[in-house]
């Protein structure tokens, strides 16, 4: 596993805020790294400095083992990158503007042909090829965006945000694209949502006011939401008060919420002790007692909660640094 | 020069994508002929030359470049295609070079469409093709320098009317400089070096010497450094400011 990406002690100051404070790490090809953060964490400060769209105010990134501030061009030339809301020319058409994308990265004559065919194919832009792009629904621009981060298929690949504002079945797609191409590239992609750092990612970081929080495989981060492994089951509400007595008697659990009431049902929120899974418990008081349970599922967490537990915490975060001094 | 030829292809197809180059052009041409034929009196002065084209040149491309070169940065800023552009293996000098040199080569179309007046007054008379085309290639050269000024003012904004305002206003001093209105505003209190350096810088003083059928080299050597000088400030400003 060569490593394609390393940044040392990364840090760009914008005047007197710190948007990127210090991020060291390293991306290995055949990883699939996933960025979270609330929006203003430093995201895109820090995937801007890795393709040198701007320059750290100190430390170093590295791409191939070349610096980046050093060799720009050289290390331009074998990353594909999608910048966040994937901006395309919107008046050339996905055909033309992937032919001055080809060209720009060097291929000319079949060569060029070949890569444009490809990358199409790859993201299914063939219907709208000769369309001008600013006609095109979100969809399709962002699959223009990904077909010029791909078309000379680089080493590395960073990409800010590929799935924001896609219909759920084109985050599928953009997800399997992902997936396929990870065994043999260095792949970056920053989100808000967890369920696709689960989906795509083999390890994921998160970040916050600039700093590095966090640094582990997708289902360690999710172990850390607060409501991790909650089981969620709705009652009928008359019953509700026996079944929260019921619940509260195994020593599995920490405590029983009322999550909602509506329409003669109430929705309970059982919070296990230490994380542990208590679904199987649950599963067996149910079928002892016949509670009439219409609805049960457990909850895995989401990113928001487990930001919130980690950036507030104290103790939790990896780095153990502090919030704040950087507005 | 591979990845300077590249951009400005992409640069030209994209004045041609939209309506804007039809209507710069239309516009471009109806101006020079209108203001030629009805203010600068071709017909009535009953000589053989352009000089009553060639004279409201200056100023036609005071309104025109500004609106040609207002989108050159400011739009891509506005966009966020700057972002994808200065990530591609290119270095700031050929984007900037690509660019400018597609704006120019357009300003250069528009200008060789003129060619029909050229003709009409070779059918007419007699005129000196000589200091006809000494004045083509001046109008191109001073077209060049608006354009170097207004691809730097674009660099600074992403907001395409204030690059406009901008560009037309930094232009419109240029212009002017040479004209006694100016100068004698400066010779009331600035040293005679001052006021000469002040003339010096005026299109119009510059124009109106290639437009006398002698290409001196200090005319060129005058816009080509005013072109070099903008477009070198414009690097420097991508460069240290691609982001926001």
């Amino acid at each position: 596993m060569a490593e394609m990406i390393a940044l040392k002690t990364l840090t760009k100051r914008f005047g007197p805020l710190v948007a990127v404070d210090g991020i060291s790490l390293t991306v290995a090809t055949g990883e699939v790294l996933g960025f979270l953060g609330p929006n203003g964490a430093g995201k895109s400060t820090t995937m801007r400095m890795v393709t040198g769209f701007i320059e750290p105010s100190s430390g170093t990134a590295e791409v191939a083992g070349l610096d980046v501030t050093q060799h720009p061009v050289e290390v331009k030339r074998r990353i594909g990158y999608l910048p966040e809301g994937a901006p395309t020319y919107g008046d050339m058409t996905p055909g033309s503007y992937l032919g001055f994308i080809a060209e720009i990265r060097g291929f000319d004559g079949a060569e060029k042909r070949r890569r444009i065919d490809a990358v199409v194919e790859k993201v299914e832009l063939a219907d709208v090829i000769r369309q001008p792009i600013e006609t095109l629904s979100k969809g399709f621009k962002r699959r223009v965006g990904l077909a010029q981060a791909m078309l000379h298929d680089p080493d590395v690949l960073i990409m800010d945000e590929p799935t924001d504002g896609l219909d759920p079945n084109q985050k599928q797609q953009v997800r399997s694209l992902i997936r396929e191409m990870s065994e043999q590239k260095a792949i970056v992609i920053s989100t808000h949502i967890l369920e696709e750092v689960e989906a795509v990612c083999t390890r994921a970081i998160i970040i916050a006011h600039g700093r590095l929080l966090a640094d582990g495989k997708p289902d360690e981060l999710v172990a850390r939401a607060p409501n991790h492994n909650a089981v969620i089951m709705t009652v009928d509400a008359p019953k509700a008060g026996a079944v929260i007595r019921e619940l509260e008697k195994l020593d599995t659990i920490a405590g029983v919420e009322m999550a909602a009431e509506a329409d003669g049902l109430a929705r309970l929120r059982v919070l296990p002790k230490n994380k542990l899974s208590i679904a199987a418990d649950i599963g067996q008081l149910i079928r002892a007692k016949s509670f009439p349970v219409s609805e049960m599922f457990v909850e895995k967490g989401f990113l928001d909660d487990m930001f919130r537990d980690i950036t507030t915490g104290g103790g939790k975060a990896s780095s153990g640094g502090k919030e704040g001094g950087d507005a | 020069m591979r990845n300077i030829r590249i951009i400005a292809k992409r640069e030209i197809m994209s004045y041609f994508a939209t309506p804007l180059a039809f209507i710069f052009i239309v516009i471009f041409l109806a101006l020079t002929g209108a203001l030629a034929f009805y203010v600068g009196g071709f017909f009535t002065r009953e000589q053989a030359d352009l000089r009553p084209f060639f004279i409201y040149h200056p100023w036609i491309y005071l309104m025109l470049i500004p609106a040609i070169a207002m989108r050159l940065w400011a739009e891509e800023r506005k966009t966020g295609t700057i972002e994808v552009l200065m990530t591609l293996p290119i270095s700031v000098t050929e984007a900037v070079l690509g660019k400018y040199l597609a704006a120019w080569a357009f300003s250069g179309i528009a200008l060789a469409l003129t060619f029909p007046i050229w003709i009409t007054v070779n059918v007419l008379g007699d005129p000196d093709n000589g200091v006809v085309m000494a004045s083509y290639v001046g109008s191109l050269f001073m077209a060049g320098a608006f354009l170097a000024i207004g691809s730097c003012i674009s660099a600074m904004t992403k907001n395409q009317v204030i690059a406009f305002i901008a560009a037309a206003t930094v232009c419109f001093l240029f212009t002017m400089s040479g004209l006694e209105l100016v100068l004698n505003f400066f010779r009331t209190w600035a040293p005679e070096l001052l006021v000469r350096t002040v003339a010096s810088m005026s299109f119009l003083t510059h124009f109106g010497a290639v437009m006398k059928g002698v290409i001196e080299l200090r005319d060129i050597v005058f816009f080509t450094s005013l072109i070099v000088f903008w477009l070198f400030a414009n690097i420097v400003i991508i460069d240290i400011r691609k982001a926001a």
